[in-house]
């Protein structure tokens, strides 16, 4: 079941002087199972473009199909839609309102009709995935660190068992150590249940180690959609759409026009030594 | 001189009961003794909850210390008759852009500071184009903050320090909600500042790569000081870093493991062309 | 949504209401509102929206984004007119079964419904021309007599010009809140009203918290700027009453005198009378 996106256009303040063109008619395919990066700095559209796969918006043009049926159909429920494309805001732990973590994640699970003991297993089992502490399963929101505050919110979303999951930022204000922790465990979600990410970020950094495809939005349109290897490949055009490229990748690259035969597809330093120092030992 | 300094700054929570009975003491700082001189560009680093921030508001007199002292421009924060002179010495950024601008535009924001102050009229309007001028936003001075971007607001916020004649800047996570085009412009400005104007300045971050151009870092973690040393000293111990839950910049990190492979780099790279230059060498 | 609200809201431009002392603007909202409660015939209620129309032309507001504003208060408005048209006591023109709608109620709900509206169009105008701070200001130095017993005008005049800066933050957040819950299965639109109330909770919650949190990082940042209150303050913009001041108050208490003379002048509001006599009644 397949996400579509045919066509999409979104223009705000249309009626005004300045109306704002976020999405430009933007096609995409999200089969199920993969794990996306979508990458664009502030303004791209890719905020706009998730909030579309999540039915909070309707695209001024253009059409988004779900399991091949126009989610802006009447008849087609936009709570059925949420049940199975998960979306995880920016700062998510900001939506938190109930007295315990535990009843919090509980909420998503209700809404969508899940029994009481349907509602806590799927609860429990999200918890668990997003490596939550137990022992604070029932503490107060407000008793737990910034990134237990984030887990519990992922899993709040988690709970609900979508069939694909967006992530906005999910590493915003978070210090190093917290991000990789956050990264590691959705695409440890992705490798165990088979889950379709969306990682939605202006990092590089961070996407280029862990998905298969990105996508790249520049003033609402789509400029690159395939491997990482393949995008970081147009360098230029990346630092021109103010996106940098991650830095081990930059420093092959200028090697190479330098003439050292490294990888200009590196996408780690680990990955970024072992290509320089192989180059350097073939030359002896 | 030094404009800031610390003498084995204690700082404790106390956590209390229903009957305000302490029942659990958290120490946040833990003899801390930073000095930082007239001029500097000085870095705190340190991860999420290793007490950076509870720094940054002694050097404010926001917080107190429980024991030890804090000094900033010869003055202790402790004493109540210099509160406002101490206030106005340090001048405070912080991290979240929405909420530490008060004015409705971007002019009269950068002069709620010397309004507060009791600054003439006529020098207020000249402090706040000069330090518009300083942070490259005074084509903003009429727009309202609401329609700027996070990097300009926090240049704003930073201009409305400024407008204050502040004897040193202390920008804690200025950063860390921005995107990376934000973030580069923030710190181009912070790195101005000091260049230009050379405005003492105290950029606390957990993003290695801003201070790399610092004059001397300080490495933070459970409250006390663990590392001290210029740039190149802290980031040649890869290990120590990583051991502290801290990144190092990307050119250091591909230095260090081409140098645990055996090739003769120096330590502590910091840049790009750092890097290319020593690598070149090994041919 | 929620960001149709207009009042209170700044409109950016350069006008000569924008430049006009914000005392005169204040003082002027109050008169109008007076002189709109004290007209008797059309007359008056025709030179208010002549005024107010060419204050709006002044002000370079698009008209469009005032009546905007009008969108907020439209059920307001209809009770009140509802209640003039049903409850006014006088000569039966429509009886609808038990309800009997009478010239009198008709002619006051009428002149109800265009004082309403003047009166939000009049008072939007001011914020729309006035930056909040500059809007604070006025009241600070307008009310300032007050000091002598004991308000503290100052510090109330910063908490106005703060809340007013919060309030489209305020709205974006909640409008993110909202779509979040949404994401997350919440309905606010079904059920009954008690139902709807209670789905509200999961996005009231989180906006307090919210707003806790921004007030107490407000006021650390506001004391690191040495912010101690009103006392010994100075002033960027301080208010110097300048030559168009004196000309908008002339302008102001001849429209204010003439328009009520005009608008409560027995001669005309006879008149009116007479016509409704002879021509509707018969």
């Amino acid at each position: 079941m397949p996400l579509i996106l045919d066509h999409i256009s979104q223009i705000y303040n249309a009626d005004t002087e300045h109306p704002v063109k976020a999405l430009d008619d933007v096609s995409l395919v999200i089969p199920e199972g993969q794990f996306i990066g979508v990458i664009g700095h502030t303004g791209s559209g890719k905020s706009t473009l998730m909030q579309h796969l999540n039915g909070l918006m309707k695209p001024t043009s253009g059409k988004i199909f779900f399991n091949g049926q126009d989610i802006d159909d009447k008849d087609f429920s936009k709570k059925e839609l949420r049940k199975h494309v998960g979306l995880v805001f920016q700062y998510p732990e900001h939506q938190l309102f109930e007295t315990d973590v535990f009843a919090d994640v509980c909420f998503g699970p209700k809404n969508m009709g899940m029994s009481k003991k349907e509602t806590e297993l799927a609860a429990f089992d999200a918890l668990r995935k997003v490596a939550f502490p137990e022992d604070l399963y029932y503490a107060s929101v407000f008793e737990l660190s910034g990134g237990q505050k984030r887990r519990a919110a992922i899993a709040g979303v988690l709970a609900m068992k979508p069939d694909f999951l967006i992530l906005d930022e999910p590493t915003a204000g978070l210090d190093p150590v917290g991000r990789y922790e956050i990264l590691d465990m959705v695409a440890g979600l992705h490798k165990e249940s088979g889950i379709t990410i969306i990682l939605v970020s202006h990092s590089m950094e961070d996407v280029a180690m862990y998905v298969e495809r990105v996508v790249v939005m520049d003033h609402g349109k789509v400029a690159f959609d395939d491997t990482p290897r393949e995008v970081f490949s147009h360098s230029n055009e990346l630092e021109e759409m103010g996106l940098a490229i991650p830095e081990p990748s930059k420093i092959t690259r200028k090697l190479i026009e330098l003439g050292i035969d490294a990888d200009p597809g590196v996408l780690t330093a680990t990955e970024a030594a072992d290509s320089i120092y192989a180059a350097l030992m073939k030359n002896k | 001189m030094d404009i800031v300094k610390t003498d084995k700054l204690v700082f404790e929570y106390i956590r209390r009961d229903e009957e305000g009975n302490p029942v659990d003491v958290t120490t946040a700082l833990d003899r801390v003794n930073i000095d930082v001189k007239q001029g500097e560009f000085v870095g705190i680093l340190g991860h999420n909850g290793s007490g950076k921030s509870t720094f940054a508001k002694h050097l404010n007199a926001i917080l107190y210390p429980t024991e030890g002292k804090v000094f900033v421009n010869d003055m202790d924060t402790m004493d109540d008759s210099k509160l406002w002179d101490v206030r106005r010495s340090a001048g405070m950024v912080f991290q979240n852009p929405d909420n530490q601008i008060i004015g409705q535009v971007v002019e009269e924001d950068v002069g709620f500071g010397p309004e507060n102050l009791g600054v003439p009229t006529k020098e207020i309007w000249e402090r706040v184009e000069e330090s518009l001028r300083a942070v490259d936003m005074i084509d903003y001075r009429k727009k309202s903050p609401n329609k700027l971007s996070g990097g300009q607001k926090q240049r704003v916020s930073i201009a409305g320090v400024l407008a204050m004649h502040p004897k040193c800047i202390i920008l804690d996570e200025p950063t860390a909600m921005l995107d990376p085009s934000g973030r580069r412009e923030v710190i181009r400005a912070i790195r101005g500042l000091n260049d230009v104007e050379k405005m003492t300045v105290i950029l606390i971050t957990h993003y290695m790569d801003e201070v790399v151009h610092a004059d001397r870092i300080f490495v933070m973690d459970k409250g006390k000081v663990v590392m001290q040393g210029t740039p190149r000293e802290i980031f040649s111990d890869v290990p120590a870093l990583t051991k502290l839950r801290l990144d190092v910049p990307g050119p250091t990190r591909i230095a260090w493991e081409l140098k645990q492979k055996g090739l003769p780099l120096p330590d502590g790279i910091l840049t790009c062309d750092e890097l290319i230059k020593e690598i070149q060498k090994c041919r | 949504m929620i960001r149709d609200i207009t009042i209170g809201q700044y409109y950016q431009t350069e006008s000569v209401m924008h430049r006009l002392d914000p005392r005169v603007k204040l003082l002027g909202t109050l008169l109008f509102i007076i002189a709109l409660f004290s007209y008797k015939n059309p007359l008056g209620y025709a030179l208010g929206i002549v005024f107010l129309f060419a204050v709006i032309k002044l002000s370079r507001v698009p008209v469009k984004f005032i009546t905007k504003g009008l969108k907020g208060i439209v059920i307001i408005l209809l009770m009140t007119v509802l209640i003039n048209l049903f409850l006014t006591p006088g000569t039966t023109a429509v009886a609808i079964g038990k309800l009997t709608i009478t010239y009198e109620g008709l002619a006051a709900a009428l002149g109800m419904m265009i004082r309403l509206i003047l009166l939000i169009m009049g008072s939007s105008i001011v914020t729309l021309t006035t930056t909040p701070n500059n809007l604070t200001d006025g009241l600070e130095k307008g009310l300032g007599f007050l000091k002598v017993f004991k308000v503290p005008v100052g510090d109330v005049a910063m908490m106005m010009s703060i809340a007013l800066r919060f309030i489209p933050i305020l709205l974006e957040e909640t409008d993110r809140i909202m779509k979040a819950q949404l994401a997350r299965g919440a309905d606010f639109e079904s059920g009954n009203l008690v139902k709807k109330a209670k789905s509200l909770v999961p996005v009231l919650v989180p906006l307090f918290v919210s707003a806790f949190r921004r007030a107490g990082d407000l006021a650390m940042a506001m004391e690191a700027r040495c912010y101690r209150g009103g006392d010994g303050r100075t002033k960027m913009k301080p208010l110097v009453y300048k030559k168009r001041d004196a000309f908008g108050y002339l302008i102001l208490f001849s429209f204010v005198g003439i328009s009520i003379f005009l608008g409560r002048w027995h001669v005309i509001s006879d008149f009116f009378n007479s016509l409704y006599v002879n021509y509707i009644l018969k």
